[in-house]
């Protein structure tokens, strides 16, 4: 839907400058622990602790890179357990949510509302309110120090956001399809996974990637806290303990940061477009 | 009737697992909080019931300041976050070449795990070889290295800063939305009446992103009252305590001293603020969108 360009979004040229030099003073605060974070992985280490401070590396080179994956042992451990506990993660929230999400969004019951309140609200109580508990929890379950004390915690306060957005997704899907599916004989089951399912895939697709993303930033404090054993340490925590030291080689630490985020800047860079409108569908669109 | 009660039947089949399980692993645990504050609970010792041992204990002037602090840094972190966030939505909003670019440059922070965006700010604050610190040395601004981290007022701004750096893609692209939900109209007939463009911000753009403004505020709010990892990777709640919200108290007193039950009770407490933060947002989010239909 391109409309012709409007005679009041035309800027005069001071208008112009002015903007793209908010944006980059926006930018640059949005955007200035990666750059320096980058020159910093590209430093030798004689200049990472020389003075005066240099901000672009004189000689840069992608050693740290290189070296990272001895010198902070277990790095390629924790990628494969960040990626293996979100992977997990997600399938989970996404075989829960879906027909729950469905049954919200098609379906009027007694006490819907009621549900979805309490969805909300488990959205505001974070992980940590919840920790000491949680901790007995495991540890009569048995879980502490196994993939699952990262995954279980994790899985629950996925659910209530990705509810909510894959609701206002289905809720936007004509009804008139599964009442047709549904006369013609065919079971609620049928009907889901057949005529809901394929439609709403752009919906669940959005779900899963803000689930995982999700997953990947939440690893840290129920890791930390339910997991002492490196060999189940997602990525932020095995660089947490790595950070926590006394010498700690920065340029290595960034180097391994920026292996670490890489998969999620791939991502967004792909699908930027949903997850700007997925991010905001079920603000705006209620 | 018969078709009515079937699709009832599915509808909860449906629900069935993902109520249960967030029932287990959130609704539980909040009862067993609730349990726990009343008890001496520890890692090992036998649990005996205290009364109210615990909240007594936590009323003291240090616990005061805690709260107090909480208060003030959680007020700071909102209310920069939200001025940066309307601030960049409505540069990106304009309509220049490149947008679409500048858009995605916004969300690394909030799409990168979080803990590797503190490391890069643990480094920036690096008081011998820290970027901030070496930059105010460059431009004559400081006189010898500042440890942003090791003293108490630069490290509780540190932390603010960096909370809100992880906040503010999301209340940008929020406020974008809301903007961009506006009718064209309403410029182009206020544009025909001579109205210039700061006149068409003021009285068209800000009033009709007022409700999602105090929407994106109310939700940051929560989530920087639970604000956890950030300080706790940059400070440890440290330099002698000036960083110490609500949140890392309880972790500490919690599981770093393994006494659970004084633990819980800090926690029933945080959770009495969350629930008035809940109900607010609620009363506020149901009159704006009552207010909308009218």
């Amino acid at each position: 839907m391109k409309q012709p360009p409007m005679l009041i979004n035309r800027y005069k040229w001071y208008e112009i400058i002015g903007i793209y030099v908010g944006i980059a003073v926006f930018l640059t605060f949005v955007l200035a622990p990666f750059v320096e974070g980058f020159l910093v992985s590209l430093k030798p280490l004689s200049q990472l602790f020389s003075s005066p401070y240099r901000f672009i590396p004189e000689n840069g080179s992608f050693e740290a890179y290189r070296t990272m994956w001895i010198s902070v042992p277990g790095f390629a451990r924790y990628i494969f357990n960040s990626f293996f506990i979100s992977t997990i993660v997600t399938a989970a929230v996404l075989v829960l949510v879906i027909p729950a999400s469905y049954a919200f969004a098609r379906f009027e019951f007694k006490g819907a509302g009621v549900l979805l309140g309490a969805f909300l609200a488990v959205n505001m109580f974070s992980g940590a309110v919840l920790l000491i508990p949680l901790f007995r929890l495991m540890r009569t379950l048995g879980l502490l120090n196994t993939y699952f004390a990262i995954m279980v915690p994790g899985i629950a306060f996925l659910i209530p956001s990705a509810i909510w957005l894959l609701r206002t997704y289905m809720m936007r899907i004509p009804r008139e399809l599964d009442e047709a599916a549904f006369v013609d004989g065919a079971s609620h089951f049928y009907t889901l996974r057949r005529v809901i399912l394929p439609i709403a895939m752009p919906g669940i697709t959005v779900v899963a990637i803000t689930t995982f993303i999700g997953s990947y930033a939440q690893q840290f404090i129920f890791a930390l806290t339910f997991n002492s054993k490196t060999e189940y340490a997602p990525l932020p925590v095995g660089l947490f303990a790595y950070f926590g030291r006394q010498e700690v080689v920065w340029n290595e630490l960034m180097a391994a940061s920026f292996v670490g985020i890489a998969p999620a800047m791939i991502v967004i860079f792909f699908l930027q477009k949903y997850l700007v409108s997925g991010l905001t569908a079920g603000a705006v669109k209620q | 009737m018969n078709v009515q009660r079937s699709n009832l039947i599915f509808a909860w089949i449906l629900l069935f697992p993902a109520v249960l399980y967030v029932a287990v692993i959130v609704a539980y645990p909040l009862v067993d909080t609730f349990i726990l504050s009343f008890t001496d609970a520890s890692l090992k010792k036998v649990t005996n019931w205290v009364g109210w041992v615990n909240y007594q204990k936590i009323f003291n002037a240090t616990f005061a300041e805690v709260i107090i602090r909480t208060f003030i840094w959680t007020f700071f972190s909102v209310s920069i976050k939200m001025i940066i966030g309307v601030f960049g939505a409505t540069m990106l909003n304009s309509a220049v070449p490149g947008r679409a670019l500048f858009r995605v440059l916004t969300m690394p922070p909030w799409i990168v795990p979080m803990a590797i965006g503190i490391f890069m700010w643990g480094w920036m604050y690096n008081g011998q070889f820290g970027m901030i610190s070496g930059m105010l040395q460059r431009f004559g601004l400081a006189d010898a290295p500042v440890a942003f981290l090791a003293q108490g007022s630069t490290a509780f701004w540190a932390t603010i800063i960096t909370d809100v750096w992880i906040g503010v893609p999301m209340v940008t692209l929020y406020m974008l939305a809301a903007m961009q939900a506006i009718p064209q109209d309403l410029y182009e007939a206020a544009w025909t009446d001579g109205a210039g463009r700061l006149y068409r911000f003021r009285r068209i753009t800000m009033p009709l992103i007022v409700p999602s403004m105090i929407t994106m505020s109310m939700l940051s709010l929560i989530s920087t009252f639970n604000s956890f990892d950030i300080i706790w990777i940059l400070t440890r709640g440290g330099p002698s305590g000036e960083t110490t919200t609500m949140i890392i108290d309880t972790y500490k007193t919690a599981i770093g001293s393994n006494k659970y039950g004084e633990g819980a009770a800090r926690a029933v407490l945080i959770c009495i603020f969350l629930s008035i933060f809940c109900v607010c947002y609620f009363r506020l989010t149901s009159r704006l969108s009552s207010g909308d239909k009218r």
